[in-house]
């Protein structure tokens, strides 16, 4: 019949990328934490690619970082390789990505969570919710036990009626053969949540020793020690490289004449898949005239053989797969230990969030990473993050905490799932931060480290440590702006032999570096600092001085903005009462209800002159209230 | 919401002249000036009544105007607030002091555009139809009436949405490179690409702005300066430019300008006659060419009507005209062919220099058509007359095409000084985004401030 089980001030369901960071985040602002899990030996699994970062999704690992979460420092201790990536183009793109060893992950994500003093992790699977009165307050597992919380974040990742799909065979599944959470599901649909189908997939993974590497192009990690983290301070220097190499005639032959057992054109699958990540199939049907695909070859630890076949993720059959990497250069003899398989999960439609990521119709509860529509480890965990912070602050009477777009791509993020919701498994790209100069993988602690200081999730002492590199930032600027440097026969010489043009006068340190050619190095050069400054205060200076120009127009964009962020809509207002938005619009605006017109303007079908009526209508408002 | 006032009728020869107040305070500050018989006050009549009275400065209680006042109470008015129109004699002097009356009473002169602002504010229009209404209201003639139909139709619209596509390409190609560095299967945006493609863009947005000065001659009108000596007939000239035109439409887009102006469409060029009431005033008494404020008028012409009298020999004067007008647009009329000739055709020609010269007989109508004739052809030269072009008749439009062509130069340099792609990406965006604001694709807040302030005083 069931059982009282324990009092929390928050339950996490699920343990993946969001569930972790929603926990430790809950737990370390003083609330009393617990996680239930389907599977104890599966926190923070890695069921696809055994890689963190990459373009957008590194800064957001570093943007948890600043906010005092774990991705970060954990993948710093468990990563095999690290690269920067984009950076022959400008600092605001440059991203970190790690190759992690996944099973290293997953332990030490697990070990932190169990040394973490007010959470609790359990095995058990949560089938209901205990709703009353439109509140949640608590949770019933499969055995009856009745957790009670004052705030739930549910963070079901792909579990949900989770199908996976291989070929012709097909059967309920959680990610890697894992159990699935069906009874949730059917709760949330009682409780008149919108659900959609996504699908998502995974390539095989092959046996390293059966691999002839000397058919594939190496991929080292950079030789400069990398780390997520503002906190790490020991690196990884041992690191495993990757292997490249590509896809043959043969393959897309294989893949054409077995398209009829592929359940992606057979019909089996019903569920929405991401466009940015298609599998082999979709890529040789879609763009048939391109002779080859690239396939990375990404080792999943180092104490494993096995083997990620990025760039070959497929539903076809066992043997079709087995067949298609036999095509491969490098892959002529290998082992396919894992097939690749689709796997298809229910999720809710995003709009019925708050930016907050409580939901709208049962308050006090919350949602992060795939169930909200995501995809990704990096996209889990930055909402993750963020429903912990804001049920843990709930839970304790707090105000809660919404990121704006300008504050990082977590804001972004929420705020695209929010407004617009999604018509795929969301994923994100630079393109989708306007502000994209500001949101940069080297200033995410300028950015955040205020933040997560003020909500206890960093700690005092990280948050001097901060302080003082921003001071020196400011001093370093300063300095430079005032010396000048002057057209002596030395200084001229130096700036020849860079390719520069010469001096006609002298010139401030700042303006110099301005110059294509000039950096912080070498401009550093003509006119050193007493003290040299470390390395990540040279870095920032030489962004905010070079790049000055485009930060200020961002600067200006972010300030326009920030007038209609601040054009509040009061929840109480009645689109019905407006006249003249169009009905799409209205309902739209009545589904999403934006708390502001900056919001309201980023509505899909909600136009310009919608706006424009809604901002008569709000001035309205204010007129007549000063008339009062 | 404060009180606004603002005199919305043309200024000019009207036989009546409104001042026009809206506001909370509208009907208090009115009565302050008015003074109706047997002590009536404006506050105390009912609504949508007109009261004769007198308007009075206060506390002499001297009579400035014999007025009719009617009293619109809110919400039936066209701005939804309580309005006040005080219907004047004319004359510009007394209008003038029945408004700076109004002023001193507590009303704010109206910005342009404000009333119609309110009436769109308080819900009275929406802002669809206020974009059309103010294109409507401003075009002057046929020609500018039809250039107003096409821009709403689209046709402009769909030039920019052709442009922002373009963009849009570029900028998704450079977003791939961006968001996916190791994929080999898109080429890498090069520097050099990128410059064909930002200066391709350039070109189409500075072909756009060309024709816009065009659209702003259709919108606005040809400003048309009429000069020369005293008894030339430039007084008969523009009676007869006048009495030509069908359609006398008249407008004033301004409450401080002094300066006169008419339209008159001469076979389809809309003509800005200006300061027309220096000439209709002054014609008889004493000639001011060489007022300082003439000279304002002549710099910023688009067409000079230059008249010398035919029966008179060539003046010292007549050459000090054709030096001010140098370089400029001009026609050159000798008028009075029906007397004696004297004046030196030769040196004439030699002084206009290629610019077309006409003979009439204003007094006999003689003439008229070749003067009507090289005003046409001055103006439809080369292919301006396709008749199928889009041009861009509306300021705003102007603006962002202006601050697009900016963002763009600004991508160019930023190519040159070898800023990362992402950078330039940044004002590659910025043009894409300020094209968008033209089709309304982005929406500013500023926007309907915009808008509104291109609007006509008064309307």
């Amino acid at each position: 019949m069931g059982y009282e089980a324990g009092q929390y001030d928050v339950i996490v369901i699920g343990a993946g990328h969001a569930g972790v960071e929603a926990a430790l985040a809950s737990a370390r602002q003083g609330a009393k934490t617990l996680v239930l899990t389907i599977n104890l030996d599966m926190v923070a699994f890695m069921p696809c690619n055994p890689s963190v970062g990459g373009p957008a999704k590194g800064i957001v690992v570093r943007e948890i970082d600043a906010l005092g979460g774990e991705m970060g420092r954990n993948i710093d201790k468990t990563h095999i390789q690290m690269r920067m990536l984009n950076t022959g183009k400008g600092p605001a793109v440059r991203a970190l990505r790690a190759q992690a060893d996944k099973f290293q992950y997953q332990h030490e994500m697990k070990n932190t969570l169990e040394k973490e003093p007010n959470l609790t992790l359990l095995q058990g699977i949560v089938e209901r919710l205990i709703v009353e009165d439109g509140e949640c307050r608590g949770v019933i597992t499969q055995t009856g036990a009745h957790y009670r919380a004052k705030a739930v974040v549910m963070t079901t990742g792909t579990y949900l009626r989770g199908r996976i799909i291989l070929g012709d065979l097909s059967y309920s599944s959680g990610p890697n053969n894992q159990q699935p959470s069906i009874k949730l599901s059917e709760h949330l649909e009682e409780l008149g949540f919108d659900l959609v189908r996504f699908k998502t997939g995974t390539p095989p993974r092959v046996k390293s020793d059966t691999i002839d590497y000397s058919k594939t192009e190496i991929q080292p990690g950079d030789d400069v020690p990398r780390a997520f983290s503002y906190e790490t301070v020991e690196y990884i220097t041992d690191q495993l490289p990757c292997w490249l190499t590509y896809t043959s005639p043969e393959t897309h032959e294989i893949i054409d004449s077995n398209l009829h057992r592929s359940p992606m054109y057979s019909g089996m699958i019903k569920g929405t898949g991401p466009r940015y990540c298609p599998s082999i199939e979709d890529k040789v049907v879609r763009f048939n005239d391109k002779p080859r695909h690239q396939i990375f070859l990404e080792p999943e630890g180092r104490n494993t053989q096995e083997v990620y076949v990025q760039g070959l993720s497929t539903s076809l059959p066992e043997d079709v797969q087995q067949r298609m990497l036999a095509t491969i250069p490098g892959l002529e003899n290998v082992q396919m230990m894992r097939a690749g398989y689709a796997i298809e999960y229910d999720a809710i439609v995003p709009t019925q969030l708050w930016p907050t990521l409580e939901t709208k119709k049962i308050t006090n509860l919350y949602t992060a990473g795939q169930i909200n529509g995501t995809s990704g480890y990096e996209e889990a965990a930055g909402q993750g993050i963020m429903a912990g912070i804001n049920a843990g602050r709930k839970a304790l009477g707090k105000e809660e905490v919404i990121l704006s777009r300008s504050d990082a791509y977590i804001g972004v993020l929420i705020d695209d799932l929010v407004t617009k919701g999604t018509n795929e498994p969301y994923r994100l790209l630079t393109s989708r931060a306007e502000y994209r100069l500001l949101l940069r993988h080297d200033n995410a602690d300028l950015r955040l480290t205020e933040i997560g200081h003020r909500i206890g999730l960093i700690s005092d002492e990280r948050y001097a440590a901060f302080e003082k590199k921003k001071a020196a930032i400011e001093a370093e600027k300063k300095r430079l702006h005032s010396v000048i440097i002057k057209p002596s026969p030395e200084n001229q010489e130096y700036i020849r032999s860079l390719g520069g043009s010469e001096l006609k006068d002298g010139v401030r340190g700042t303006d110099l570096m301005k110059r294509p050619e000039m950096n912080y190095e070498t401009v550093t050069k003509l006119a050193p600092p007493e003290v040299p400054v470390p390395q990540d205060v040279a870095e920032q200076v030489e962004i905010q001085v070079k790049y000055e120009g485009y930060i200020e127009k961002s600067l200006q964009q972010v300030e326009k903005l920030k007038k209609m962020e601040n054009k509040k809509i009061p929840d109480r207002i009645d689109y019905d009462a407006i006249k003249g938005i169009a009905t799409e619009a209205r309902q739209k605006l009545k589904n999403v209800r934006p708390l502001s017109v900056a919001q309201a303007s980023r509505i899909s079908g909600v136009n310009p002159a919608d706006i424009s009526i809604l901002l008569v209508y709000l001035e309205q408002g204010r007129i007549a209230k000063i008339a009062e | 919401m404060d009180t606004i006032a603002a005199i919305s009728t043309p200024m000019g020869e009207g036989a009546i002249a409104i001042v026009r107040l809206s506001g909370p305070e509208a009907i208090q500050i009115a009565d302050k000036i008015y003074k109706g018989p047997k002590g009536k006050t404006l506050s105390s009549v009912e609504s949508h009544t007109i009261h004769y009275g007198h308007i009075v400065d206060r506390p002499s209680d001297r009579v400035v105007e014999e007025v009719m006042v009617s009293v619109l109470k809110a919400p039936r008015t066209f701005t939804r607030e309580d309005v006040i129109e005080i219907n004047c004699h004319g004359g510009i002097v007394t209008v003038n002091q029945v408004l700076q009356l109004a002023l001193r009473e507590g009303a704010r002169l109206a910005e342009p555009g404000e009333f119609t602002k309110r009436a769109f504010l308080n819900g009275r229009i929406d802002l669809s139809q206020a974009e059309a209404v103010m294109d409507l209201i401003r075009a002057k003639t046929d020609r500018a009436m039809n250039v107003a139909m096409n821009q709403m139709e689209g046709r402009l619209s769909a030039l920019v949405r052709r442009l922002r596509s373009e963009i849009l390409e570029t900028l998704a190609h450079v977003e791939v490179n961006i968001d996916y560095p190791e994929y080999d299967d898109v080429e890498e945006m090069t520097h050099q690409i990128l410059v064909e493609k930002a200066t391709a863009v350039k070109k189409e947005i500075e072909t756009l702005l060309r024709t816009s000065e065009q659209g702003k001659i259709l919108r606005e009108g040809l400003s048309t300066v009429i000069i020369g000596r005293p008894n030339v007939g430039k007084s008969s000239l523009l009676n007869s430019l006048v009495h030509e035109a069908k359609a006398i439409v008249t407008d004033i887009p301004g409450t401080t300008r002094d300066v006169i102006e008419e339209y008159v469409n001469v076979r389809g060029v809309p003509l800005r006659l200006v300061d027309t009431a220096g000439i209709r005033e002054t014609e008889d008494i004493v000639e001011r060419i060489g007022v300082e404020r003439s000279r304002q008028v002549l710099k910023e012409a688009d067409l000079i009507l230059l008249v010398l009298n035919y029966s008179e020999e060539l003046s010292e004067e007549d050459v000090k005209l054709f030096e001010a007008v140098e370089g400029m647009d001009v026609i050159v009329i000798l008028n009075k062919t029906d007397l004696e000739p004297k004046i030196d055709t030769e040196r004439v020609r030699e002084l206009a220099n290629g610019r077309p010269v006409v003979t009439t007989s204003l007094l006999k109508e003689e003439g008229i058509n070749d003067l009507e004739e090289a005003i046409q052809s001055l103006f439809y030269t080369g292919a301006i007359e396709s008749g199928d072009l889009t041009y861009v008749s509306n300021t705003r439009h102007i603006t962002i095409l202006q601050q697009a062509k900016r963002a763009i130069e600004d991508a160019l340099s930023g190519i040159e000084q070898d800023v990362p792609i992402d950078m330039v990406q940044i004002d590659l965006t910025r043009c894409w985004e300020l094209l968008g604001e033209i089709i309304g694709d982005s929406v500013h807040e500023s926007l309907i401030d915009q808008l509104f302030s291109q609007f006509c005083l008064g309307k």
